[in-house]
C-alpha cells in the first residue's frame, strides 16, 4: 500500500488548454479520495496523470516512495477501473482477470489462486468462463474490480465507474467498492461528478473547478464548512439557497430587498457578500416575528420522506426542505433563516468569509 | 513522508520515457513516408515522364525530372485519332468512360435501392425466395461466368452497345446487400411516424428514406463510379469497335503499341493517355474521401 | 424485414422486377449455361456439341500446363494475400499511431485503391522494363538480369509485385478504420496491465481485429484470382506463351484465344466451385464470429 503524494501538477495540452493548474494533494495510505467536480473540471486529466495516460507538463507525482512522473502506465504498480468497463471482449471472464498477473510473470497457480480469490470476493465463480458480451452491466462492473484487485496494486484508480450503472445498482455497488476498498486497504482516488457518491464514499473529497481545487476536506468539512460559493452550491441537493446582501463591518447582514435578517457575532468584513443557506435549516411559519422574511410559496414538490416548497424571498429564488411531519402552515408564509446556519461569502471572490 | 520527499529530490529527473517515445516516432514516421514513397513514386514517374518525347523513354526508361512536351503530349492522347481505324482519340474514350462509369453507379444505385427497399419494408410472398435468388449472386463473381455472358450479350446483338457494356455489371447484388443493411438500421419507430401521419409507401421512401440515406448513396457513388470505370476484361470483350473503347480498354492498345518494333512508340504519349485514366477516379477518392471509406468499411458489416 | 412493414398488393413485386431481369438474364442463365457447356465438347465451327460428361475435367487434370498454372495459382494468390495484407496491416498501425501528418499519410496510403488493375500493370511494365526499367536497374546493380516476359520467374515477380502494390491500399483502410474502432480505455487499460507495445499488440489489438482480418482474407483471395486479370493482361502484353498466369487468365485465353470452349466451361466451374467454398467458408466465420459488444 502507499501514500500518493502530488506537487504542483501542471497540464497544459500542445493546443494549449490548460486542463490542471498546479495541484497539491497529499494521499494517506489506505485513504479513499474523491475527485469531484463538473464536467470540464480536470478531475479526469487529474486521474489520468496518476495512471500515466497523460504526460505531466510540471510538477511531481510519487506514488509510495517512488517518483514516477516518467514511468510507464504498467511500471507505476497501479489499477484502473474505467468508466466503460474496458473489459477485453475477446477474453473469458477469468482471462480478463488473469491478463496483468500473465504479464508480470506470475506463476499459473498463483494466478490461479487469486483469480479465484477475487471471484470469490466479488460473487463471479459462476461468470469465469463466460466473455464480457454475455454478462450484465453489473456483472462487468464486478469483473473490471476483480481486474483490479487481482493485481493488488499500491494504488486504485476509478474513473466515473458507476455512471453507466441504473440508480439501483449504483447504490448497490457504490456500497459494496467501498466495503472492498476497506476489507483490503488500498489507497484510491475516485473520480465522479456524482455529488452523492462523493459523499457516501470519500473519507476525503476534493473538489475541482476549472483545473483548480477549490476545496480539500472529509464529506462533513464540505458541507457544513464549504469553502466559496462554487462548492457550497456544487455540494448538496437542492442547492443551497443564495442571497445577495452586504455585511457592514460589524456583523449585520442587510439583503438586497428584503433588509436585515440577523447579525453575525463580530465579523470585521464590510462589503457585497453572498449569504448561503441549506434548504433544510429553514423554517417555514405563519406568524411574523424576530427578523422573518415574507415568503411567497410557488409549488411543491412531494419527494416522500421530506417535501420541497419552492418560491420567492423578495425577488430571489428560494427553496425550503421540510421534513414529511412538518406541514405547511396555512395563510401568509415566512422564513425564518437562523443566523448559525448562514454561509457567508465575498461576493467578488466567491470565498467564505470567517465568522 | 520526510524520506520520500527527500528520495524523490535524489532521483535524476531525467525523461526517460520521453526519449524512448521519440525513437518511435521517428520509426513510425520513417515506415510511413517509406510507405507513402513507394505509392506515389511508380505515378510521379510516370507523370514526369508524358512530358518528354519518346526518345527519353526508349534510351533511358521512366525519367526523374521535367521536360518541355508536357502539353503536346496531352493534347496528343486527348485529341490525335489513332488505333487501328484511326478514329478514337482520348476524348471520344473519355466520354466513354464517364458514361460507363456514370451509367454503371446510377444504374446500380437505383435498380438497388429499389430491391433493398421491397426487401426491408415489404411483407409479400416469395420474400424470402427473392433474397435469396439477388443475394446468391454474391458468391459468383464476373470473371467465371465472363465466357457465357458474352454469349448472352452476342444473342441478344448487345455488342458494342452501351447497355451490353453496363448492365450486365449491374447484376450481382453487393449494391443491394449495401442498402438492405443500411435500411435495416434505421429506426423503426420512423416508419410507424410515418404511418401515423398517413405516408404510404412511395410517400416514405420518397420523403423520408432517401433523404435519410444520402450520405449512404454518395458513398455507393463513389464506389461504384470508380468499380465501373476501371473494368477491363468485360469491356475487352463487349467492345470491339473501337468508338466504343474506354480508357481502360485502351490501356490494351497503349501497351500494344509500346511492343510495335516497327517503329519507336510514342511512349510519352502513351504515359499521358495513362495518367488521364487514372486521374478522375483518384481524384474522386481522395476529394471524397470520407464518404467513399465510410461506404467500403459500413458495407462489410 | 421490419417489424412493420407495408403490405401491397404490386409495389413489391415492381420493385423487384428490374434486379431480378438483370440477375435471370444475366447471372443465372449465363452460369446455368457454363454449367452445361462444361459437359459437352464444342464443335469449333459453332455446330452445337456432343455430351462428353465428366471428360472435360478429366482432360482438365491431366493436363500437366493446367496442373503447373494451378500451382502457380495458389503460389501467387498466397504471395499477393499474406504480403498486401502484412503492408496494409504495418502502415495502418503506423497511421494509428502517429499524431502529426496522419490525415496526409492516410490520403497518400489508399489513392491507388482508385487505380485499374491494368493501369498499375502498365505502369509495372514501365518499371520492369527490360534494360532501363527502373527495377530492372536496381536489378542490374546486383548483376542480375530481369527479364519479364521472358523469364518465368522474373515475370511472376514482377506480377505479384504489381499485384501487392494495388492491394495494399484497401487492406489499409480496413485494418485502420478496424484500430480506430477498438475503445480508447480498452488500449488503456492494456497499457496499464501490460508494458511490452509489442506483446500488447498481439495480446489485445490484434484480436480486436480479427473479424477485420478474416473479411479481409477472403477479399484479397478473391481479389488475388479474378481482379489481378488486368495486371496480368497487361503485364503479358497480351501475349500469354509460357508465361505464367493465374486460372482465370487461362479462362479467358482458352475460352476467348484459343476456343476451346468445353475446356474453358469446365475450369469456369471449378473456379465457381472454388468461390463459392470460400464464400461458405466466410459465411461460417462470419456467424461464428464473437460479438464484441
Amino acid at each position: 500500500m502507499a501514500h500518493v503524494s502530488l506537487k504542483a501538477l501542471e497540464k497544459i495540452y500542445p493546443n494549449g488548454y490548460h486542463a490542471v493548474h498546479g495541484t497539491d494533494l497529499e494521499i494517506q495510505d489506505g485513504e479513499f479520495i474523491v475527485l469531484v467536480g463538473p464536467s470540464g473540471c480536470g478531475k479526469s486529466t487529474l486521474l489520468r496523470m496518476i495512471a500515466g495516460l497523460e504526460d505531466i507538463t510540471s510538477g511531481d507525482l510519487e506514488i509510495g516512495d517512488r517518483w514516477v512522473n516518467d514511468l510507464d502506465p504498467a511500471d507505476r504498480d497501479i489499477a484502473m477501473v474505467f468508466q466503460n468497463y474496458a473489459l477485453y471482449p475477446h477474453m473469458t471472464v477469468y482471462n480478463n482477470m488473469a491478463y496483468g498477473l500473465r504479464n508480470r510473470k506470475i506463476s499459473k497457480e498463483d494466478i490461479d489462486a487469486a483469480v479465484r480469490g477475487a471471484a470469490d470476493m466479488l460473487n463471479l465463480n459462476d461468470y469465469l468462463d463466460r466473455r464480457p458480451s454475455q454478462l450484465s452491466g453489473g456483472q462487468r462492473q464486478r469483473v473490471a474490480m476483480g481486474r483490479a484487485i487481482v493485481r493488488e496494486p499500491a494504488l486504485f484508480l476509478f474513473d466515473e465507474p458507476l455512471s453507466n450503472l441504473d440508480a439501483k445498482l449504483r447504490n448497490q455497488m457504490r456500497i459494496e467498492i467501498r466495503n472492498l476498498q476497506k476489507k483490503l486497504g488500498t489507497t484510491s482516488v475516485y473520480v465522479t461528478h456524482d455529488q452523492v457518491e462523493a459523499m457516501t464514499m470519500a473519507d476525503r473529497i476534493v473538489v475541482l473547478n476549472a483545473g483548480q481545487i477549490e476545496q480539500i476536506g472529509t464529506p462533513a468539512e464540505i458541507y457544513h464548512q464549504p469553502a466559496s460559493v462554487f462548492v457550497a452550491s456544487f455540494m448538496g441537493a437542492p442547492p443551497m439557497n443564495m442571497l445577495e446582501a452586504t455585511l457592514n463591518g460589524a456583523g449585520a447582514i442587510e439583503v438586497a430587498g428584503l433588509g436585515a435578517i440577523g447579525a453575525l457575532n463580530s465579523t470585521p468584513y464590510s462589503g457585497p457578500v453572498k449569504v448561503g443557506i441549506r434548504p433544510e435549516k429553514v423554517k417555514l411559519s405563519n406568524r411574523q416575528e424576530g427578523d422573518n422574511q415574507p415568503f411567497i410559496h410557488e409549488f411543491t414538490e412531494e419527494l416522500g420522506a421530506a417535501r420541497l416548497v419552492h418560491g420567492r424571498l423578495g425577488d430571489m429564488p428560494f427553496v425550503v426542505n421540510l421534513h414529511q411531519e412538518d406541514m405547511i402552515p396555512e395563510g401568509a408564509l415566512f422564513a425564518s433563516l437562523p443566523v448559525e446556519t448562514l454561509h457567508v461569502f465575498e461576493a467578488d471572490t466567491g470565498k467564505r468569509v470567517a465568522v | 513522508m520526510k524520506s520520500s520527499v527527500t528520495s524523490a529530490t535524489n532521483l535524476p529527473k531525467i525523461n526517460r520515457r520521453r526519449r524512448l517515445v521519440k525513437w518511435e516516432t521517428v520509426i513510425d514516421h520513417s515506415v510511413l513516408i517509406l510507405g507513402s514513397a513507394l505509392m506515389l513514386f511508380p505515378v510521379l514517374l510516370t507523370i514526369m515522364t508524358s512530358s518528354y518525347d519518346k526518345l527519353a523513354f526508349a534510351k533511358n526508361g521512366l525519367q526523374f525530372g521535367w521536360s518541355d512536351k508536357f502539353i503536346e503530349n496531352y493534347n496528343k492522347a486527348l485529341f490525335e485519332p489513332s488505333g487501328f481505324s484511326g478514329t478514337i482519340d482520348g476524348m471520344t474514350m473519355l466520354s466513354n468512360s464517364l458514361i460507363l462509369g456514370l451509367g454503371f453507379a446510377v444504374g446500380k444505385i437505383v435498380i438497388s435501392m429499389m430491391a433493398a427497399y421491397a426487401i426491408v419494408y415489404f411483407r409479400f410472398r416469395f420474400a424470402t425466395f427473392s433474397f435469396w435468388i439477388i443475394f446468391t449472386t454474391l458468391l459468383l463473381p464476373l470473371e467465371v461466368r465472363i465466357l457465357p455472358s458474352y454469349e448472352v450479350i452476342q444473342s441478344f446483338g448487345l455488342t458494342n452497345t452501351y447497355t451490353g457494356l453496363i448492365v450486365p455489371l449491374i447484376a450481382s447484388a453487393t449494391g443491394t446487400f449495401f442498402f438492405r443493411q443500411f435500411f435495416r438500421s434505421v429506426p423503426e419507430e420512423l416508419v410507424e411516424a410515418a404511418r401515423i401521419d398517413g405516408a404510404g409507401p412511395v410517400k416514405f421512401f420518397i420523403d423520408i428514406l432517401v433523404p435519410l440515406s444520402k450520405t449512404m448513396i454518395a458513398a455507393m457513388f463513389i464506389i461504384m463510379f470508380v468499380f465501373g470505370w476501371n473494368q477491363y476484361l468485360w469491356p475487352t470483350l463487349i467492345t470491339t469497335e473501337e468508338g466504343m473503347f474506354t480508357l481502360v480498354r485502351g490501356i490494351k492498345n497503349i501497351i500494344q503499341s509500346f511492343t510495335d518494333s516497327n517503329a519507336i512508340p510514342e511512349y510519352g504519349v502513351g504515359m499521358a493517355l495513362t495518367i488521364i485514366t487514372m486521374l478522375p477516379p483518384v481524384l474522386i477518392v481522395v476529394f471524397f474521401q470520407s464518404w467513399f471509406v465510410k461506404g467500403l468499411t459500413e458495407s462489410d458489416k | 424485414m421490419k417489424r412493420a412493414a407495408f403490405t401491397h398488393p404490386w409495389m413489391p413485386v415492381l420493385l423487384l422486377i428490374p434486379q431480378l431481369t438483370i440477375i435471370v438474364f444475366f447471372f443465372y442463365w449465363p452460369a446455368v449455361e457454363a454449367l452445361r457447356s462444361s459437359f459437352y465438347l464444342q464443335d469449333p465451327f459453332g455446330f452445337g456439341g456432343t455430351f462428353v460428361g465428366l471428360e472435360n475435367y478429366f482432360t482438365l487434370f491431366q493436363n500437366k500446363e493446367y496442373l503447373r498454372i494451378s500451382l502457380f495459382t495458389v503460389i501467387f494468390t498466397l504471395s499477393v494475400t499474406f504480403f498486401s495484407l502484412a503492408f496494409g496491416l504495418v502502415f495502418a498501425v503506423k497511421a494509428d499511431k502517429v499524431l502529426r501528418g496522419a490525415s496526409t499519410y492516410k490520403t497518400m496510403l489508399m489513392w491507388v485503391y482508385a487505380v485499374a488493375p491494368p493501369v498499375a500493370g502498365l505502369l509495372g511494365v514501365s518499371l520492369f522494363y527490360q534494360g532501363h526499367g527502373l527495377i530492372t536497374q536496381i536489378f542490374a546493380l546486383f548483376g542480375y538480369e530481369f527479364v519479364v516476359g521472358v523469364n518465368y520467374k522474373d515475370t511472376a515477380f514482377a506480377m505479384i509485385a504489381v499485384s501487392i502494390w494495388k492491394q495494399v491500399p484497401i487492406n489499409f483502410i480496413f485494418f485502420l478504420s478496424g484500430l480506430q474502432s477498438v475503445p480508447r480505455s480498452i488500449r488503456e487499460a492494456a497499457m496499464i496491465e501490460n508494458g511490452s507495445p509489442f506483446n500488447r499488440f498481439w495480446t489485445i489489438t490484434f484480436p480486436l481485429l480479427a473479424p477485420t482480418a478474416f473479411f479481409l482474407l477472403i477479399t484479397n483471395i478473391t481479389y488475388s484470382l479474378f481482379d489481378t486479370f488486368g495486371v496480368i493482361d497487361v503485364m503479358l502484353r497480351s501475349e500469354p506463351g509460357n508465361n505464367p498466369m493465374t486460372l482465370t487468365y487461362k479462362v479467358y485465353v482458352d475460352g476467348f484465344r484459343g476456343n476451346e470452349l468445353g475446356g474453358s466451361s469446365a475450369q469456369s466451374v471449378i473456379l465457381m466451385v472454388l468461390v463459392l467454398a470460400l464464400t461458405v467458408f466466410q459465411f461460417r466465420l462470419i456467424e461464428r464470429r464473437i460479438h464484441y459488444t
